[in-house]
């Protein structure tokens, strides 16, 4: 026996740091991140909105914003968020009537979740473009 | 609590390098943490060069080939070496699984072995699994019945019998209990796969007359609800069982027996 006492010196084995990031649990923390993302996304929904109802000046201001460059970077990113944060919500309402669970089935199912939100993400802004008579 | 990073005491640091064993040709580098309770230092990661024309093709011949062969102190549970025993549960590559039932030949490049993630290290890759042991003793994980025994044994139908296929095999390894990352943040309250799959083999036993007091047991914001499907217990048993879904079908009875 160590003459100190161990229990209370022994360390922590390595756990996020050492873990294989495997589809699942890599879903599992882009579904948390992108979740919070949506505060952010819900703050500049709530902005165009209000600017809207405030006066034409505010609302020129947004939609400058929202059309600059970078404004259109942080919305693709928003729809993405979305659109991620959603699939990832149906995957998990599969998930809790116990169906889909087997361990190659439910990676296929995160692996889904990751390109199904590109693609509709880019559906939505091909759409969006079309729409205004970008093609 | 999510604490992501190692506390001071258990941060890892450059171990030692052994030298390669004379005259071996087909040499497969490992690295395995290393831990100490009586130097006073951090755990730290060794490197040990094994040769493979003259050790068994599992990570656990390959351990127990370095601790006969090259460094006697390194330290490791095992016994029954055909997966059954579940002693030898350790981070192989990045993943929780039984060092014996593991080829070496399934990884790529170095092969780095961990003890079990998230847990106190007794020494190098043994871990202290009192907590989960003694949550396994909350869910009472033995027959409980209110009916007179009967004269022989209690009676089950095949169909019956059939329900506990997937749960019945489990060995209590705790790959998957350490492998949950809510397990990692709250293995103080909330049960675990492995604990919450023990859980279930007893709640849907069709012998079993407790089912309503071992759901209320369960019935907890902590205990069964810090399950969110990351799904990393499913993934990574030994066993190829499913303690994700035998959890899904716990909220499943809690649902049920409300409406």
């Amino acid at each position: 026996m160590s003459r100190k006492t161990a229990a209370a010196a022994r360390p922590l084995s390595p756990h996020l740091q050492i873990y294989r990031l495997i589809p699942t649990m890599l879903m599992s923390i882009v579904h948390r991140i992108t979740g919070g993302a949506l505060y952010f996304g819900t703050l500049l929904l709530a902005w165009w909105l209000i600017a809207a109802a405030t006066s034409e000046h505010a609302f020129d201001i947004a939609n400058a914003f929202f059309g600059s460059w970078l404004g259109r970077l942080i919305l693709l990113g928003y729809t993405w968020a979305l659109l991620h944060h959603l699939l990832g919500g149906i995957r998990h309402l599969i998930w809790d009537t116990g169906s889909w669970m087997g361990k190659e089935t439910s990676t296929r199912l995160a692996r889904a979740t990751i390109i199904g939100s590109v693609v509709l993400t880019l559906l939505v802004w091909i759409a969006g473009y079309a729409a205004r008579g970008a093609f | 609590m999510v604490a992501l990073t190692l506390p001071k005491n258990s941060k890892v640091g450059q171990g030692k390098t052994w030298p390669k064993p004379e005259g071996a040709t087909n040499l497969r580098e490992y690295r395995v943490y290393r831990w100490s309770p009586d130097d006073g230092e951090n755990p730290s990661i060794d490197t040990y060069y094994v040769d493979m024309d003259d050790c068994g093709p599992m990570v656990l011949d390959a351990l127990l080939w370095i601790k006969n062969k090259i460094d006697p102190t390194l330290t490791l549970r095992r016994s029954c070496r055909e997966g059954v025993c579940g002693s030898c549960a350790m981070n192989i590559d990045g993943t929780n699984t039984l060092a014996c039932t593991k080829g070496a030949d399934e990884i790529s490049g170095a092969v780095k072995i961990y003890p079990l993630p998230h847990m106190p290290v007794v020494k190098d890759l043994v871990p202290d699994l009192t907590v989960p042991y003694t949550q396994l003793t909350t869910i009472q994980p033995y027959l409980q019945t209110v009916s007179p025994p009967p004269q022989k044994e209690w009676l089950q139908s095949h169909e019956d019998r059939e329900k506990l296929d997937g749960l019945y095999e489990c060995i209590l390894c705790f790959c998957c209990q350490t492998s949950c990352p809510s397990y990692w943040w709250n293995g103080d309250r909330y049960l675990g796969p492995a604990v919450l799959l023990q859980a279930y083999r007893w709640l849907i036993d069709s012998r079993d007359e407790a089912t309503g007091e071992r759901l209320d047991n369960l019935e907890d914001p902590f205990r069964l609800y810090r399950c969110h499907t990351i799904m990393n217990c499913t993934q990574s048993c030994p066993k190829g069982l499913n303690p994700a879904k035998a959890i899904a079908e716990i909220k499943k009875m809690m649902v049920e027996r409300r409406v």
